[in-house]
């Protein structure tokens, strides 16, 4: 290898490593120095410090209540863009459909999810199928446009060339429109990935039995605020490791994407 | 080879019907090479979507090798002003495109795409993504992927007007090389004069709106043609000339009454 390429490829891990750790530092010790300098009480804003010693009281409390929320979030999401994909493929095929469905599903939107949660403690109870729920309800919605988007707006030369082909409203919609869509329905799921998060906690800060959602609900009644932080500190690491492990698949399925797109 | 009889097209508007086509009757030679010329707007997409069976003619009818075109047939291939390519696709697999869909076995047209690929310069580049790709280097698959469908009649819209003025003329030239081994009908719609008189052995020059036949132009210069200096210069000149002429002056042709 040479010096050049090898002096190109340090640059790289610098901007895809170096930096983003860099602002995640710097983040960090101004609130540190802010915490300090302005002497605020930990009970309002606990410092870094505070709310590191906080999770090292109960690592294993914390990180199973991690994953619990995790799992939620997951099975949720998962279902979500099964589901998600599903409609939008169906809406996408039939005008008649689409027409009918769509006041339904803007109406289904327009619901402020958290409203639901009382409702879904009373239709399901406690446990996990409330929480999947409220995942599923909060980042469907963006899977279905993005998608329905994505669909529409294959280029009308790609169209022209299809029927030119004689191509089957089936051999168009796998060839052309399908993976065409692809790079939408990716900014729909990184726009759905922290709406899940969010619709996990929503669950369970309402209904709270299990995961960081209740941790933080739980808090709140002790008074322990670096724990809820902690536990938010938790929360916004499982985002960040779930938008990046997105961005790889995207990276690994439409590699094309970014070269056309700049 | 083609046969249009009294073609007719009149799109329904948002403001009224719009004539784009008006009467058209032309007939094209197996193996001949024509070309369209016309102003913007005066239909000459429209007529090829109509050869093609893109579009259904409002009047008159269309015929290819005898049968009438009711439907896109797989021996009538197009080519676009842009090249239309899957961006996610090998330029093997754009030029396979049209086997797949027309579910012929794929082994067989490997090789033969291969061959196209060779022959238009691009054996080295056969498994490279389109964006990878040159503007010219790019047409010249969506030509190959074309070719494959081992067409009678090949339909080209300004194939060559997105492309600078060098790859054009490399292009043209390769298309004149290409129609004299395959032997492939060409209807060949441009905007260039100069291309017309290169590629065609007669143009069809449309008047504007409602797109009519003003005049079909004999180009009777010894193939094969050439940009450069060769011995029909004058005879170049007098074809241009001609064109020229009638593209200019149409303007001033009495315009029909319109009610
Ligand atoms: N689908 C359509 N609906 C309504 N009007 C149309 C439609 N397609 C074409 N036209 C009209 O028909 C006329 C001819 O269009 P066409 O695209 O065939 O022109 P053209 O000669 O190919 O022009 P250009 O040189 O700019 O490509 C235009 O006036 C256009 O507005
Ligand atoms: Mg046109």
């Amino acid at each position: 290898m040479t010096d050049f390429s090898s002096g190109t490829r340090l640059a790289r891990v610098w901007t895809n490593a170096g930096l983003p750790v860099l602002g995640v530092v710097i983040a960090v010790t101004l609130w540190w120095s802010l915490t300090v300098f302005l002497r605020i009480d930990p009970f309002y804003v606990p410092s870094p410090a505070d709310v590191v010693e906080s999770f090292l009281r109960t690592p294993r409390f914390l990180l199973q209540e991690t994953w619990i929320t995790s799992q939620r979030v997951l099975v949720g999401f998962c279902i979500a863009v099964a589901g998600g994909l599903t409609i939008a493929v169906v809406l996408a095929a039939s005008r008649t459909v689409e027409r009918m469905a769509m006041p339904i599903l803007a109406a289904v939107n327009a619901i402020p999810k958290v409203a639901l949660a009382p409702l879904l403690l009373v239709w399901m109870g406690f446990g996990d199928p409330p929480k999947i729920v409220m995942v599923v309800l909060v980042s469907f919605f963006p899977v279905v446009v993005s998608t329905m988007a994505g669909l529409s707006s294959t280029p009308a030369d790609l169209h022209e060339l299809a029927r030119s082909l004689s191509a089957s409203w089936w051999q168009t919609f796998v060839k052309v429109r399908l993976t065409w869509a692809l790079p939408q329905v990716f900014v729909g799921l990184k726009v759905a990935t922290p709406l899940a998060i969010i619709g996990a906690v929503i669950g369970e800060v309402v209904n709270p039995d299990h995961g960081l959602g209740s941790v933080i609900a739980g808090s709140g009644a002790s008074n322990d605020t670096p724990l809820a932080f902690a536990a938010l500190a938790l929360l916004a690491a499982i985002g960040v490791l779930f938008f990046y492990v997105m961005a790889g698949i995207e990276r690994l399925l439409v590699p094309w994407a970014r070269a056309i797109s700049s | 080879m083609i046969t249009i009889d009294g073609a007719s097209q009149t799109f329904r508007g948002r403001s009224g019907p719009v004539e784009a086509l008006k009467d058209i009757s032309l007939t094209v030679g197996a193996g001949e090479f024509m070309a369209v010329i016309g102003r913007s707007g005066c239909g000459k997409s429209t007529l090829l979507r109509l050869i093609g069976g893109l579009l259904k003619p409002t009047g008159g009818r269309i015929a290819i090798a005898g049968d009438r075109v009711v439907t896109p047939r797989r021996d009538v291939a197009f080519v676009f002003q842009r090249p239309a390519l899957l961006p996610w696709r090998t330029v093997e697999d754009n030029v396979l495109l049209p086997v797949e869909i027309f579910k012929w076995r794929r082994p067989q047209h490997r090789e033969r795409a291969w061959q196209l690929l060779e022959m238009t310069g691009l054996g080295t580049f056969a498994k490279r993504l389109p964006h990878e790709l040159s503007g010219g280097m790019q047409q010249r698959v969506s030509l190959c992927r074309a070719l494959i469908q081992n067409p009678k009649v090949m339909l080209m819209d300004e194939p060559f007007s997105a492309l600078d003025a060098l790859t054009r003329e490399e292009l043209a030239v390769e298309l004149q090389r290409i129609h004299s081994e395959l032997g492939t009908t060409i209807v060949f719609v441009t905007h260039s004069i100069q291309e017309a008189v290169l590629l065609a052995d007669r143009v069809t020059v449309l008047s504007a709106r409602p797109g009519r036949i003003n005049k079909i132009v004999d180009v009777d210069i010894p193939r094969p043609r050439s940009f450069g200096l060769n011995a029909h210069l004058d005879q170049v000149a007098v074809a241009s000339a001609e064109l020229h002429q009638l593209l200019l002056t149409e303007q001033h042709l009495p315009t029909p009454p319109t009610d």
